[in-house]
């Protein structure tokens, strides 16, 4: 039997080409969204593997510390490490700021490191190019994403540091490629004053007659310097032992630390439900949004398609052709524009997504997901153009 | 497939009325028709005298309100419809030709033939096969693979006989089939339909206002208000006189 939609469609294929061509760019414009948000639960799953923490100690009723800030002393990782289960704690800094090369300036997450500790939590967690920091201060290892190249001479709020190694997919849950600095240099970076703000302080501080009593020598001084130093770090990473239970560990730190715990599955649930979780409804927004246009411009395509061979299609009744015959024509060729339009935006996604700032990751899953959804779309695109044929009078083709 | 007809179509009484009550109009008050396999007869009249209505109860597309159809051996109306499917008896057992060939425009020629067969349920091959033969038989071969926007208005008309004639039905409506053409392809036209009505026994009725065609019938019915009345044609030769051959012997 013939097949009279693949006949009309090679008849008439510029039209249907092009028309798949829209569609399928809408088509890419859909996956790539989805690929926009599962790029963001990898991005928060890839910060906390490559982290290598089982537990996060951050300041009590916070939750920190990527989702809320959190200052806890930085010898609290001393507490930790004594604490039932814990094989190492490290300290760790968060900053996201703006890196400065040259005249150029990148958005990145600076972290604060103890230098010389690589395979420590918190610490990259291999390299792709140069060495770890080995010394106490001005040097750095920095994404690939960053775009900088080991030697190159960064800025940072007001110190220069020099980039000694690469990492890769270290970054933010926003995106933002990492930058790992030295802790003391973080510490500072994120509590540093502009030089007439610090007189001002000192000003301040050595007017005041309890902190600068005549005949306690020092004094001033060291009230000066405290004020000057930053003890603070945003969170503790904790590595369990082999078999240790995280629950019964974080129970501990708890009530003897009196401090916030979470665990892997914790700072999954505050990364993906409460960080990125707004971003997702967005981006659910725009998918409905594009779905609801695809159909719409699917209906409106077959129907047009349809409408235009009214004629022919009274013909065909009169003829004898099935109505079944009719149906699977106007189905079949909704089904092809789908077809067509998902191939060329899966290839247009897949072409593209590299391009994009923020990472997108096009999983097989959601593209079988997105291909089911586009055919069930078309068919249900069809149905008014399917209405319209089946109400052609046959006698129409007689005329009279 | 139908089996080989051997009484055309006889029509007795035919009777349509559109609406009801005191809008009702009747369109056909009674008509009576016979055409016998392998005759052409001219079914003329003024416009709105009930020939589309006439033709469109012939062709089972709306039903009649009274009167009896018999097709081939079979009754097929008689007061209601006796036959169920109405969409296989036009597939099977009625062709129909139009004023516009109405080929569908994204088959080519073989396949716009071919159509009816494999919608009959015979095999890609078979109905290819007698599609060729028509298209042979009607001297556009030839164009066999063209699409119908290639063919000359002459060659559409051929090819839409030649749909007409796939299934091998006992009755062929032809609705003003020489309108859109000039005299000499007109004149063709019914040429051809008289060699393919004797060459498969079929009985065509050609609905016509065409003067240039209208005496080559040797039978014409006349529909006037509803009714039809049989008159004789002139039965004029179609083709070009011979040397040589008188005309009554053409004839």
């Amino acid at each position: 039997m013939i097949s009279l939609a693949g006949r009309d469609i090679l008849h008439g294929w510029g039209k249907f080409a092009l028309t798949g061509l829209g569609l399928g760019l809408l088509i890419g414009v859909t996956l790539t969204m989805g690929g926009v948000y599962r790029g963001m639960v990898d991005d928060a799953m890839v910060l906390l593997d490559n982290s290598g923490a089982d537990l996060w100690v951050v300041q009590q009723e916070t939750l920190g510390p990527y989702a809320e800030s959190s200052s806890i002393f930085d010898d609290t990782w001393r507490s930790v490490s004594g604490m039932p289960g814990v094989e190492e704690a490290a300290n760790v800094t968060y900053l996201t700021t703006q890196v400065r090369r040259g005249t150029e300036d990148v958005r990145a997450m600076v972290v604060g490191v103890d230098p010389g500790m690589p395979g420590s939590p918190g610490q990259p967690g291999y390299l792709t190019a140069g060495r770890h920091i080995t010394r106490s201060h001005y040097e750095a290892v920095a994404d690939g994403a960053t775009g900088f190249r080991p030697g190159d001479e960064i800025r940072i709020r007001r110190n220069t540091y020099t980039v000694v190694g690469l990492t890769r997919r270290m970054v933010s849950s926003g995106g933002d490629p990492m930058i790992f600095i030295p802790l003391k240099d973080a510490q500072e970076a994120q509590f540093l004053k502009d030089n007439d703000s610090i007189l001002q302080q000192r000003r301040r501080t050595a007017s005041n007659p309890s902190l600068n009593r005549p005949g306690v020598p020092g004094l001033l001084e060291s009230v000066i310097t405290s004020q000057s130093a930053n003890q603070y770090v945003n969170a503790v990473l904790v590595r369990l032992l082999p078999g240790a239970d995280p629950d019964e560990t974080a129970a501990h730190i708890r009530r003897w630390l009196r401090l916030e715990v979470y665990t892997r599955d914790q700072m999954e649930e505050i990364l993906l439900g409460k960080l990125i979780a707004t971003s997702s409804r967005q981006i659910g927004m725009f998918l409905v949004i594009l779905a609801v246009v695809s159909a719409a411009i699917v209906a409106f395509i077959i129907y047009t398609l349809t409408m235009g061979k009214i004629r022919e299609i009274a013909v065909l009744k009169l003829i004898g052709t099935k109505n079944r015959t009719i149906v699977s024509m106007i189905l079949q060729q909704a089904v092809g524009l789908g077809v067509l339009g998902f191939m060329i935006g899966k290839i247009a996604a897949t072409f593209w997504a590299p391009f994009f700032p923020k990472f997108v990751l096009l999983q097989a899953r959601d593209a079988v997901t997105g291909f089911a959804a586009v055919i069930v779309m078309c068919v249900l695109a069809s149905i008014l153009a399917i209405r319209a044929a089946l109400k052609v009078d046959p006698a129409e083709a007689i005329g009279g | 497939m139908a089996e080989r007809q051997t009484r055309g179509i006889i029509i007795e009484g035919l009777r349509k009325r559109y609406g009801a009550g005191e809008t009702a109009v009747d369109a056909l008050k009674g008509v009576d028709m016979a055409v016998s396999p392998g005759e052409v007869v001219g079914l003329i009249g003024p416009s709105g005298s009930g020939k589309t209505t006439l033709l469109k109860c012939l062709g089972a597309v709306i039903e009649p309100t009274a009167g009896r159809m018999t097709l081939g051996n079979d009754v097929i109306y008689d007061g209601k419809w006796r036959i169920k499917d109405l969409r296989a008896l036009r597939r099977d057992r009625i062709g129909f030709i139009f004023q516009a060939p109405y080929l569908i425009p994204f088959l080519n020629v073989t396949d716009n033939v071919a159509l009816l067969p494999m919608l009959a349920g015979h095999s890609d091959g078979e109905s290819r096969t007698r599609a060729g033969e028509l298209l042979e038989a009607l001297d556009v071969a030839h164009r066999a693979s063209a699409m119908p926007s290639q063919l000359s208005g002459g060659e559409q008309q051929r090819v839409a006989i030649a749909r007409a004639l796939a299934n091998r039905p006992p009755v062929i409506l032809a609705d003003e089939p020489t309108a859109p053409l000039d005299s000499e392809r007109a004149l063709s036209v019914i040429t051809i339909l008289n060699a393919m009505a004797k060459q498969y026994e079929t009985a065509i009725i050609v609905v016509t206002h065409d003067e240039k065609i209208i005496p080559t019938f040797r039978r014409i019915y006349r529909i006037r208000d509803g009714r039809t009345e049989e008159t004789a044609g002139e039965g004029r030769s179609t083709e070009k006189p011979e040397t040589g051959k008188p005309e009554e012997e053409r004839a």
